[in-house]
């Protein structure tokens, strides 16, 4: 498993990929926005606490961020299920639920 | 020129095998998969077998792409042990056809030890027919958790070479332990979930390239079926070379797939 120097320098790097990572950084913000303007129930959504939760990695200075969001959102026990609750999954993990970090 | 080894074209127009073979493809590799809703006896599974055994090769070889297949059931309707049983009682019926490359793809959905059960008995089949085996992982947050689960279920099969298994649908948090672990690895290239163009061609260079593929899955949900020369590009754009590139969309999965006896290129 060697790695390979990206070929692109940090100025490259920043020409080819801010405006579309700009992008999604406001999507973001507006959806916290939409979110907070919401009425009714959901306040307390696991799903919106872990999503700002990962904006706490990406600020935190360290390197894996990507490889670290998604082990944040990851369900962390070891032992199988005793049956399938449904088919899909909801892209994060209650606290309570997500096992031993 | 690239091959894409998992797509489920039954879920795909005609056209888009054409803008496949516009794009450069010369063969794929299509996994038995979820068809969106559970089939309602065995029989409806002889049916896709002979689908994707007998009529998906003749729809592709209209425009010079290989077809080539991988049969089970997939994990998403193994919660029924005795139904999965019964379908996987079908395969070796279909194990002669020139185009089956081996298992797949078989794994996990929820984590379940029904799922596993059923996990194990293709692992069994796989070993005992000398088959490759083609491995789906869990998504999203049932991805890191199922893949340790589905190693360590491989590894309970001591007659299954990690080197003629795939494990399929890594991501940043799976990729090390996958590799490590000495099998291969795929990453699915999907608009939301899974990795886009980008991630990948960022963990090929944290990575490197050995025992990687990239791949579409592209199927009746979200997907392109030309992501494959979408992160071809990517990588031209960067700078990597064009060995670079051709290793990652053509080499490896050749590599892999040619321990079948049985990969074709048109």
């Amino acid at each position: 498993m060697s790695a390979t120097p990206p070929p692109l320098s940090k100025r490259a790097v920043v020409d080819r990929y801010f405006l579309e990572h700009r992008a999604k950084v406001l999507d973001i913000a507006a959806f916290l926005d939409r979110f907070d303007r919401a009425q009714g129930d959901g306040a307390d959504d696991y799903r919106v606490t872990a999503l700002r939760e990962c904006c706490a990695v990406l600020l935190d200075g360290k390197p894996d961020r990507a490889r670290r969001v998604l082990e944040l959102l990851s369900d962390h026990s070891a032992e199988p299920i005793a049956k399938a609750p449904m088919k899909g999954a909801t892209g994060a993990m209650e606290l309570q639920k997500k096992g031993a970090i | 020129m690239y091959i894409d080894p998992h797509v489920h074209m039954v879920s795909r127009t005609t056209d888009d095998y054409q803008r496949m073979a516009l794009a450069g493809c010369v063969a794929v590799t299509e996994p038995a998969f979820w068809a969106g809703y559970d089939r309602s006896s065995p029989a409806g599974f002889f049916d896709y077998f002979r689908q994707l055994t007998d009529f998906e090769p003749k729809r592709a070889a209209q425009y010079g792409i290989r077809h080539h297949t991988w049969l089970c059931i997939n994990p998403k309707e193994a919660e029924d042990p005795v139904f999965a049983k019964e379908v996987i009682a079908l395969i070796p019926q279909f194990l002669k056809c020139e185009t089956v490359l081996g298992i797949g793809e078989i794994g996990l959905n929820k984590n379940s030890r029904n799922e596993l059960e059923i996990l194990d008995a293709h692992l069994a089949l796989a070993a005992e027919h000398d088959l490759l085996v083609l491995v789906h992982t869990p998504h999203l947050e049932d991805k890191l958790k199922g893949t340790r689960l589905i190693m360590d279920a491989i590894k309970n099969h001591s007659k299954l070479d990690p080197g003629r298994v795939l494990i399929d649908h890594v991501e940043e948090h799976t990729v090390r332990p996958v590799l490590e672990r000495g099998f291969w690895a795929g990453m699915t290239l999907y608009p939301d979930t899974k990795c886009t163009p980008q991630r990948a061609v960022d963990i090929f260079e944290m990575h490197g390239t050995e025992r990687l593929w990239i791949n579409s899955a592209g199927d009746w949900g979200n997907s392109d079926p030309l992501a494959v020369p979408k992160a071809q590009i990517e990588m031209k754009a960067r700078g990597h070379t064009l060995d670079s590139v051709k290793k990652v969309s053509f080499d490896n999965p050749l590599k892999f797939l040619s321990q079948s006896g049985r990969f074709r290129i048109a």
